[in-house]
Parts: C-alpha cells; structure tokens; sequence
C-alpha cells in the first residue's frame, strides 16, 4: 500500500498553506497580532483513501478543513485540487468545486437549518448545483434521489417530510451525510462527524461512511480529536499542534512507531479501556498548556511543554561563571525559594541576570534550561523513514520504538 | 474483604423524575447499590441513561420540576439524606460530599478570584480564620498542580485555562476532606493530554488520601483508568455492576458487551469491523415497558419487552439485569449462566 503513495498522482495537495487571523486590537495600535492557525503546512491525500488530522483544540485541524473548501480565504499557499489550485481561484468560480468537494459538521444541531424540512435540506445542493436540470421531469429525478438518499443513510422516506428537530442528533448526523452525497462529491471533509455522538452510535455513523467509501470511491479527510477512532477510520494521520504538522505516517506505523515527542505524549494520553493495560503507569504526562497561537515564539511548537527540549547548565563547566551561562537562557523549571515559596523563575521564562544571580546565591549545582536549537529555529517536516514524516530537531536521537 | 471496609453510602431504589409540560421524564428508575470507603465506582452510560441525575440526586441538587420519588433512600454514613430539609442538607454538602463538574468555567463565578471563592469556601465550612484559610487554598493549590500557587491565587477563572480551572475545582472540593467526591464527567470537556493530567491526579488524590469518588462519565478509557467498581447504566435503569475487571473481562449484560464492541481496539492491526448497537435509546417519557434495552437488544425474549430483569446474581461481585440470566432462559453463546436472583 506504501509503494503506492509514490506513484500515485494526488486528489489534493496541499503546499505551504497559511490561514492567519488578524488579532489586533484598537485602531491606532501599532503592534500587530496574528492567530496563526495554520502556519507552513503541507500534506497530500490520495483518491480513495482516508487523511486523518488530529490534535486537540486550537491546533488548526478545522481551519485547515474550513480553508480547503475556502470557507476561510488561506493568507499562502495552494490548494491543489485535480490539479487547479483553487487558492488562485476566484469566489465566483468556486461553485463546480463545492460540489467536488462536500463538508460534513460536528454539531448535527446547528448545521441543519431548523426551518427547512429534510428534503429541503438535501435538495438545496442538488437545485444549487442543477444537477437534474437536463432531466425530463427534474423534480421528480430529484424526489426519487432524496428517497435514495435517505435509505442509503438508514432513514425512511416518511422522514423527508419532518424537520430536524424531530430527530436524534444520530438521525441528524445521518441527515447531514445524506445532503453531503446528495452532490456526488469526490473528497468529503468531515470535521469532528462523530464528536457529539454517543458511543453506540458512533460506530453507525463510521461504520456507514466506510461503507460509502468503498461503494463509490470517495476520499476523505476526517478532523478529530478522538485518537482510537481516528486510527480505526484513517490509512494515514497528520498530527498537528498549534498550527503545524508534527507528524505524518500510516495509521498503523504512527500508533505503533510513533517518532515526535508531542505524538508519543498525545498516544499515550489516550485512556485505554483495559483496567489492566500493561502501559498503564507509564503515561507521558505533559506539563502546562497549549500556549497561545498570538504572535507564536520562534522555534518548535512544542518546545515549552516538549521533555527532550531540556538541557541542563551545571555550575562546575567551562570557563564562564555559572550567572554567564545561566542569563538568556529559557528556564525549563519551575522555581520556588525553598522557604518562602516566592516565585524565583517560571518554566519557559527567559533567565534575566537578575534571576540568574539570584539562582547562583541559592547555591544551586545545576539548572534545566531549554536547548538552543529548539527554541530558536522551527523545524521542518523531514521523511525520517519511508512514508513517515517528523518535525524534530533531535529527532535522529529520538528511538523509533513507540517508547 | 468489602465487609471489614466501612458502607459510606447506600442507594436503595432511587428513583428520580422530571414533570415537564411535555409529561413526566422518568430519569432514574429503581437504581440501589452500596459504596465503600475507598473505593471509585464508575458509572458509565449514554446521555439521559441516568448516570448525571442519580450522582446529583445524592447531592440533593434535583431542581424543580425534577423531584426524588417516595420510596427513594439515600443513605450517607447512617442518615437518610432524602428526608433533611434544605438548611440541614447544606451542612453536607461541601463538608461531606463535594461535587466537581464537567464544565470548569460554569462552576466558577467569573467575577471572584479563585482566592476569594476558596476562602469562602473553606471558611463556610470549617473555623479556619482568613489567614489560616488562605494558607489552606494555597496548599491544597500547589498539591493539585498549580505551578505558582503564591501567585495565581489571585488570578480570575478566565486567566486560567481549561485545566487550571479543572484543578482548582478540585482543590476547593477537597478543601473540607469530603468523605465522597462525585465527579460528572470531569475530563469531558479537556483536552485529552489535559485530560492525562487530571486523570492522574484524581489517581493520587484516591492513592494518597484514599478518597472515596463517583466517576461519572461516557468514556470506558477513563471508567478503566480510574474505577475499582463500576456500574453501567442505560434508560434510567442499572443493567450491570461489578468490579472493574468483571465489567472489562466477564460483561453478561448485551448492552455492555455493546458497548465494548463498538470502540475500536487500541491495539488493532488489522481493520476489525466495528459492531454498532443499532438502534437509538429509549424515549424517557415513554419507557418501554420491559428492559429499556430490550429494542436494541439482539437477544430480547418476549419476557424482555413485558418486565424488566431483576439483578441477577452473576457472581459474588457482579450482576446483571438481564433476563438470560434466568432458569427459564435459552442458553446463548457468550453468556454464561449463574445461580439465583439478587
């Protein structure tokens, strides 16, 4: 299956795409403030396969669901779709490509229009698109598509008559998948599809799009944070954090060879149902937040939160005093004066001289710091092994085993 | 074992009800179980199985027009707490049952600092003076995390993040030494590497002070993480309860073999076809008459849709509302039957 991402020609290529928010605020302020929501990603999905993007909240997997269809108009990069890049093409050209390309919400609630009944629901893209227009009798093409439709997704034709309301968010979810195929799309974006769901019926839903995959060839990309349903769903997986692809490899290869940092955190984060999961005890419990997507620091991403970004000065090295090395540096620890319990440094606080003197008069023999190279330079997504892509400084260092 | 350990609460028939114009919703319907110190029982289910309304029945936080039925007993440490008033029931509350929430940002008020909400907190419930309270709120900060308790004390709700905010509702829960902590869906609403953090510390809180928790949530990972006991519900009815293990290993009741089928294997190589429940849950204005899983039920008997099952007695730790269970039921393969009716 590897051999063949090689060969084949992409159904969509995505090359540098960058999506900012302009955050700045007041009109006379000089200092700009961008969310960088996507920032220098690049990825391919290939015809009949299905392109998983994960993360956790405010890493950019919607947006970039949302730039792709140009919901968002992308501040770079392309968007290569059959080989037209539809970031260079204009809004009012856009409509044959909406209907090659189709979105399925999270939130079956809002994403149906509570006044429209379902068929209305389902024919608003078809009327949009005219696809029966060249038909005979174009309304009852169209009826009959509905009906198909509605049973394709497991719900009956009395239904096409009743307004979403008077369905279970399972039914609704159906509802928004039927009007996505009601367009014969070629790439379905589907963004969270089964986030709101219950558990038992979470499997209908997947279970059914894997099923109209294989019957007519679809392509999807699937956004979510649920990381076993992902692999379950996905041939590969991109993993992003803040704005940046970390990771991309076959589902199998990420769960079991997992190369970043922030990956192998993210794994084994997944609380596994086994009550006696051998890797329980052995979780990688990342410290902090997610910092902000504001105007992000130089450097790798994950830097601040990252255990291989650490490094430590000790006093007895090298020629300089222990202050000298200490100052400019970004603390990788937390300290408290052991007494008064008075904040000396934050992690991931740049070390002033003053701090730097003032952990020297604790007598301190070392201090963690963060590398250089990870806070200063961004790494790029380099293929590590075939069809495996990390972006980590030290990623060499690092072993491959999924430990 | 479970005998030398002391009964801290007993649940007998709990039934809890909601009269809206539309009719009555029946939330909970007949749920009695036994918890003992130290342990966590879990309670999974599906939105409106009834797991929520059964954790806040025990606080006693059932709003109109939602009333605990007549026939109900709660029974905390020895006393009936469904028949105190509201004066004496707030004298448990935070003392001796604290509640947390799925939703962190909901449960604080935005316009008070975490300082002065915990001091209040610590303050209505114990003789501590201000001093000795704010001592107390930093502490209890620093153990669940809190990098610069000094500090951050005084921060409001909204300078910190989903998981501060999580970690500091738990530290004013067990800023009295509750003797239970009931947990909705703590990690829900977190992200999942946030999500380890709290799961971790609930895992030290229970490890280190042995403090007895309900668990409640939809997430079999976290059920697995944390619980010793579980119970699984479904349409305001317990279907199941056991240990941990049998719940995980032995499940005899179809709803939970299920829902064990339907998420898919962490470890799987190859591509297993997952195995939904189809089917959607039961209308709680109108439950079936028989099982509620009774419709979805690939096993259901005649009797499944006229009565629902009694606990039967699966083995000393475990049982299962099932009918299968039964004398008179048909053998079928994957369920093993025992002896005798709870």
């Amino acid at each position: 299956m590897s051999e063949s991402y090689n060969t084949q020609k992409p159904l969509l290529e995505i090359k540098n795409l960058k999506k900012y928010f302009d955050k700045s605020r007041g009109l006379f302020s000089k200092e700009k403030r961008f969310l960088t929501a996507i920032d220098d990603v690049s990825f391919n999905i290939y015809k009949g396969e299905t392109f998983g993007l994960v993360g956790e909240s405010g890493c950019g997997k919607s947006t970039t669901g949302r730039t792709i269809v140009k919901l968002y108009e992308p501040t770079a990069g392309s968007i290569i779709f059959d080989g037209v890049d539809l970031a260079t093409v204009k809004e009012k050209d856009m409509l044959p490509y909406r209907r090659k390309i189709q979105m399925i919400f999270q939130d079956p609630y809002a994403s149906l229009n509570g006044r429209m009944t379902v068929t209305d629901i389902i024919a608003e893209g078809i009327d949009t698109h005219k696809i029966f227009d060249d038909m005979p009798d174009p309304n009852k093409a169209k009826q009959e598509r509905i009906y198909e439709l509605l049973e394709s997704v497991g719900l009956k034709k009395e239904h096409a008559n009743r307004y979403p309301h008077e369905f279970s968010g399972g039914q609704r979810q159906r509802i928004g998948i039927a009007r996505a195929l009601a367009v014969d799309p070629e790439l379905i974006i589907c963004d969270e599809p089964i986030s709101a769901l219950d558990v038992s019926i979470q499997a209908q839903v997947v279970n059914m799009l894997e099923d109209f995959q294989k019957e007519r060839g679809l392509t999807y990309l699937f956004i979510a944070h649920d990381l076993s349903m992902v692999k379950h769903i996905s041939d590969r997986i991109g993993v992003m954090y803040l704005g940046k692809l970390m990771e991309v490899a076959t589902s199998d290869e990420l769960y079991e060879y997992p190369l970043h940092p922030y990956t192998k955190a993210l794994l084994s984060s997944i609380p596994v149902p086994d009550p006696n999961n051998p890797n329980k005890g052995s979780r990688i419990v990342l410290e902090g937040d997610v910092p902000s997507p504001i105007n992000p620091k130089p450097g790798c991403r994950f830097a601040s939160r990252c255990e291989y970004s650490k490094s430590v000065v000790y006093r007895n090295e090298g020629s300089k005093s222990f202050v000298d090395r200490l100052e400019g540096r970004i603390a990788r620890v937390t300290l408290l004066h052991p007494e008064t319990n008075e904040l000396i440094v934050k992690s991931n606080q740049v070390i002033t001289r003053e701090i730097a003197e003032y952990i020297d008069s604790l007598g301190k023999d070392e201090f963690v710091v963060g590398r250089d190279r990870c806070f200063s330079e961004t790494p790029e997504l380099i293929e590590v092994k075939k069809e495996h892509f990390a972006a980590c400084h030290y990623i060499n260092d690092l072993d491959g085993t999924g430990k | 074992m479970a005998e030398q350990k002391k009964k801290i609460l007993e649940v007998k028939n709990l039934q809890t009800s909601f009269y809206t114009h539309l009719g009555e919703v029946q939330a909970v319907r007949g749920v009695s179980y036994d918890l003992f110190e130290g342990e966590v029982l879990g309670i999974v289910g599906e939105s409106g199985s009834g797991k929520s309304v059964s954790a806040l029945s025990i606080m006693r936080l059932i709003e109109e027009p939602g009333v605990i039925k007549e026939g109900s007993s709660i029974i905390f440490d020895g006393v009936d707490i469904t028949e105190l008033d509201n004066k004496e029931m707030s004298e448990y509350r935070g003392n001796d049952i604290a509640m947390i929430f799925q939703d962190p940002m909901t449960s604080l008020n935005p316009v008070y600092s975490i300082k002065n909400q915990m001091v209040e907190v610590i303050r209505r419930h114990t003789d501590m003076n201000p001093e000795e309270a704010l001592k107390r709120a930093k502490e209890l900060l620093g153990m669940v995390g809190i990098p610069d308790p000094e500090q951050q004390i005084h921060d409001y709700p909204h300078q910190f993040s989903g998981g501060m905010r999580q970690r500091a509702l738990i530290a004013t829960a067990i800023s009295c030494n509750p003797k239970l902590l009931i947990a909705d869906e703590p990690t829900t609403a977190l992200d999942v590497t946030i999500q380890a953090q709290i799961i971790e510390l609930l895992k030290k809180l229970q490890e280190e002070i042995g403090m007895t928790i309900i668990l409640i949530t939809h997430d079999l990972g976290v059920i697995a993480e944390l619980s010793t006991h579980v119970i699984v519900m479904y349409g305001g009815m317990m279907m199941e309860k056991g240990t941990v293990e049998d719940i995980f290993y032995n499940p005899q009741h179809p709803y939970t073999k299920g829902l064990h089928k339907s998420i898919p294997k962490v470890g799987e190589k190859n591509k297993e076809r997952l195995v939904p429940i189809e089917g959607s849950p039961p209308d709680l204005m109108a439950p079936p008459a028989g099982c509620p899983f009774s419709p979805r039920c690939p096993h259901a008997m005649k009797i499944c849709l006229e009565k629902p099952a009694p606990l039967f007695e699966v083995s000393e730790s475990q049982v299962s509302a099932c009918w299968l269970q039964d004398d008179d039921a048909p053998d079928v393969a994957g369920y093993k039957k025992y002896k005798g009716a709870k």
